[in-house]
């Protein structure tokens, strides 16, 4: 998938090498671009290093005693993402990993693009992280090699010591000894050997992750922990739309006699970020809080106001019904012909309702106006992104705001836009004092960037024989990408338009179909009553619950067992024989998955009245990133009450290289969770232009009582490691509703799944 | 004027008496360890020990605790057996809700060192994991709870007589 900015070189630098240099009394080891300070000046790695002329996302340095601190461009949200990207430089650069420390940098336009999200961290990094510890390595070796007076051809790096047969020395007597000046060409890090498989003794070995015991004494800091001397405290009034309202009065009599309340700001946003906001100040937040509830806020709502999630589901099933409607994302063969040749043929709609992300620290963040720099301290998963937007918003250029980050509460995809940064800048520029503001629950829920409800509309052709010839399949939603990155927006197959490529992921799935074609179409009403989010595992997301709920009904048609049905499409044929190095194998490794479930699950034993097995298959985020995932749900359905209870549900992934098996393996319980507490625990609706759930008492995701017997196994691997933190999540809600339609014969196409509709079918 | 002790600590302060005990720990006090989660006393993310017994403070008056005992997940000092659970099962992702739901755990084990999962499940059920992180919370109390001394309540009847034979 290509976007405007090229993910592949994360370095953001077209033109870099890799240096090693001592700068002070430390080595300093990063890519960079040696030569660029002062025309024609041949600057040496040492002095590119000082200045700072290096990319972030690869930057870690040695000091005398040793010690290794590795600097960490990506948000850290519970991922444990600094272990996994620290253990793969470790692995290759010979230290002990008792040495090693990890730091997550700030913020800087100069970094270039830092966007942690769509599980791509290990993805995309793992060869650069290597390579970059090889060439450490390399540079270590030769100087330590020479302090001893030996070839470095005879020596190697081991537990943070360069060792030549029966000698060695330390990293950190040679940092003390030696003056390192190196710097490796792209040719030469690709040529720098790698350590085998085999030899590895960090990656795919269990390790704790460095950020856990902060988190089990109080002292990790997240955005909401901040305190800057002298800073004010602000909540924000949300307006009754996202875009379009304007304060037309404010009163505040009520407010003023609350102790502590200082006053309210009109916040003016040259972004249009904010259209009709109010923030209320105070030199507490209880105080805030509880003024903000007694200021009285006239609008003139903007024109979604009225708006509800049955016209947005209603335009949405009008959008997938008219065949000229949208643009192509797959055009296989001729399906109008299958449509013609069909002896029996299938139609369905699968819905899906608006999701809040919920992640447990409220947004908030903190602004400071110093010394003509804007700092700002939030948890964010997208600087890049927002950045620029902020910049607009007050008024300044973008050289001149840092973005101090810190631990997420949760991320999930809220955190991929900072919009939240907005309104505590605005206030803090328009008070000209330091300030922090913090949203209520209610108040993070009501602006939250909700996973936009959708549609999807199939349609299947199948011959005498019951093979599968044509699916014709239409998906409309809200895009996230159309509003908040568009640059990331692709051309359509036919060159007619653009298309989310997030929103469409899961469509181009891997099952071999003569004739198939698939149409995207943005839910323009969606898109103009909120902002469409990324969700956890976006497009799959809703998409996933369609194709595999409707690949079911299609096997049923066909009177054929459905994982035997799938094993029959996912033959690895033609573009689903898969590509080197990150999708080889193609549907053949899905089909390996499936083959080992059938086992792990015991797929087809007799089971009691009432009770059914379902199947589902994902392939993660992307089809050039896929994360072989499958799912068999055993549930029990209550026939009088339409009470589903899920009684296990076994998990088989194939991610290739497992680099941090014990945090894969709790992001694979985290996401499967997830998609059984999207399945049948939560799910709001838009009401009056705004979500209607936003707090506990209404919005109800799963709690410990609700977790069933999980048992996830990971398929050994030494292929390319790929994402984990969303596929779980895709398999639960297309396995349960399979398992449903197993249990009790009641087909339910509406995500969540509610116990109404189950009944409703039961009683037909 | 409000006292109370505070992680060994006599307090006081001179805030507003609705002003929930929450934010007068976190920002009166710079114990940032609870949290602010929902704000309705339903995901636990604020939960401290008062007097012994854990409750939300999100909502909870500074007024009521006048004369208490409290202590938050600082006053645990890295020595409760959860903690150490924790780590050992590896059990945080995000991290927000731990705090909180460690101190609710802590007073399930000082009742009963060796819960069942129902016990778990009905002291836990108000403690939300947005991360999902249950199967290890779950896993961590038993094994925090069997590092410890078996409660009175959980000896085997036999073992209960005999220690009245010996008073």
């Amino acid at each position: 998938m290509a976007g405007e900015i090229d993910r592949t070189n994360t370095t953001g630098l077209t033109r870099r090498s890799f240096l090693v240099g001592t700068v002070g009394a430390s080595v300093l080891m990063a890519f960079g671009v040696p030569g660029l300070r002062g025309v024609g000046h041949a600057v040496s790695s040492p002095e590119a290093l000082a200045a700072k002329n290096f990319a972030p996302t690869v930057w870690f340095e040695i000091n005398e005693q040793g010690k290794v601190l590795i600097n960490i461009a990506k948000a850290e949200m519970g991922q444990h993402v600094g272990t996994a990207l620290a253990r793969v430089i470790t692995e290759e650069l010979g230290a002990s990993w008792d040495d090693v420390s990890i730091k997550h940098v700030d913020a800087d336009s100069k970094w270039g693009f830092m966007i942690t999200g769509g599980s791509w961290s290990v993805f995309k990094s793992f060869t650069s992280l290597s390579q970059a510890g090889a060439a450490g390595r390399m540079a270590l070796v030769e100087a330590g090699a020479q302090l001893l007076g030996k070839s470095s051809k005879a020596c190697d790096a081991m537990e943070s010591k360069v060792v030549c047969g029966e000698q060695s020395i330390t990293f950190a007597e040679i940092i003390q000894k030696a003056k390192l000046d190196r710097s490796f060409s792209d040719e030469e890090l690709a040529a720098l050997p790698l350590k085998p498989a085999k030899q590895r003794r960090l990656v795919g070995k269990s390790s704790q992750a460095i950020d856990i015991p902060a988190k089990t004494n109080g002292s990790a800091r997240f955005g909401i922990d901040v305190d800057i001397p002298g800073m004010v405290y602000a909540r924000p009034i949300i307006p009754p739309t996202r875009y379009g309202s304007t304060v037309t009065t404010v009163d505040d009599a009520a407010a003023r006699k609350i102790p502590g309340y200082i006053g309210y700001q009109i916040l003016k946003d040259p972004s249009e970020t904010l259209q009709g906001w109010v923030s209320v100040v105070a030199d507490n937040y209880a105080s805030a809080m509880k003024a903000a509830d007694v200021v009285t806020v006239e609008y003139k709502a903007g024109p979604t106001a009225h708006v509800n999630e049955e016209d947005i589901q209603a335009e949405g099933e009008r959008l997938t019904k008219d065949r000229t409607a949208g643009f192509l994302l797959i055009d296989d063969g001729n399906v109008d012909q299958a449509r013609g040749k069909a002896t029996t043929k299938l139609e369905a709609q699968y819905r899906t309702s608006s999701v809040l992300h919920f992640q447990m620290e409220p947004v908030n963040a903190a602004a400071e106006l110093k010394d003509n720099i804007w700092h700002i301290h939030t948890g964010c998963q997208s600087p890049t992104v927002i950045l620029p937007i902020v910049a607009k918003s007050l008024g300044v250029s973008e050289d001149n705001i840092r973005l101090h980050q810190y631990l997420l509460g949760g991320g999930f995809g809220r955190r991929l836009f900072g919009d939240y940064i907005i309104p505590a800048a605005l206030t803090a520029q328009a008070i000209a004092k330091p300030v922090k503001m913090i949203f209520t629950r209610p108040d993070d829920a009501r602006f939250d960037c909700v996973r936009s409800p959708s549609v999807q509309q199939f349609h299947a052709s199948l011959d005498e024989k019951g093979d599968l010839r044509g699916v014709e399949h239409a998906v409309t939603a809200g895009w996230p990408t159309a509003s908040m990155l568009p640059g990331f927006l692709i051309d359509s197959l036919d060159k007619k338009g653009k298309i989310d490529p997030f929103s469409s992921s899961g469509a181009d799935h891997w099952y071999s179909l003569p004739n198939h074609r698939v149409r995207m179409i943005n839910n323009d009403l969606a898109q103009r009553t909120f902002l469409p989010g990324y969700l956890r595992a976006v497009g799959p997301g809703w998409i996933g619950w369609g194709v595999e709920s409707f690949i079911d009904e299609v096997a049923v048609a066909a009177n054929k067992d459905p994982l035997a049905f799938r094993l029959q499409l996912l033959d690895g044929k033609g573009k689903n024989a898969g590509k080197s190095p990150e999708s080889v194998g193609g549907a053949k490794r899905l089909a390996k998955v499936l083959n080992v479930l059938k086992q792990q699950a015991d797929w087809g034993k007799l089971l009691p009245e009432n009770e059914g097995m379902g199947i589902a298959t994902a392939f993660g985020q992307e089809r050039t990133m896929p994360t072989w995932v499958a799912c068999v749900a055993h549930v029990h359905v209550d026939k009088q009450s339409g009470t589903v209870t899920v009684k296990k549900l076994n998990v088989t992934v194939d991610c290739g290289t497992v680099v941090h098996p014990d945090g894969a393996l709790a992001q694979m319980e985290g996401s499967t969770l997830w998609g059984l507490s999207l399945a049948l625990h939560e799910g709001t609706h838009i009401e009056q232009g705004q979500v209607a759930a936003n707090n506990l008492h209404t919005y109800t995701p799963l709690r410990m009582v609700d977790v069933p017997d999980l048992d996830i196994q990971f398929i050994e691997s030494e292929e390319f490691p790929v994402g984990l933190g969303e596929p779980g999540l895709i398999v639960v809600a297309p396995a349960i509703a399979n398992a449903i339609y197993a249990a009790v014969g009641v087909r339910v196409r509406d995500l969540p799944i509610r116990s109404e509709a189950i009944l409703q079918g039961i009683e037909g | 004027m409000i006292s109370f002790t505070l992680n060994g600590k006599k307090v006081s302060t001179t805030v507003l008496p609705d002003t929930p005990l929450l934010w007068v720990i976190r920002d009166e006090f710079d114990l940032k360890g609870t949290k602010f989660g929902c704000g309705i006393e339903m995901c636990g993310a604020c939960t401290v020990h008062i007097d012994g017994v854990a409750q939300r403070t999100c909502s909870l008056p500074i007024s009521n605790v006048a004369n208490t005992t409290i202590t938050t997940i600082e006053g645990l000092n890295d020595s409760h057996p959860l903690q150490k659970a924790w780590i050992d099962e590896q059990v945080p992702q995000c991290g927000y809700c731990q705090s909180g739901q460690i101190m609710q755990a802590a007073t399930l084990l000082s009742e009963n060192s060796r819960p069942t999962d129902e016990d778990i499940n009905a002291h836990m059920m108000g403690n939300l994991c947005r991360c999902m992180a249950y199967i290890r919370i779950k896993k961590a109390i038993k094994r925090a709870g069997a590092s410890m001394p078996r409660t009175v309540d959980e000896r085997p009847a036999s073992d209960v007589n005999a220690a009245k034979e010996v008073s």
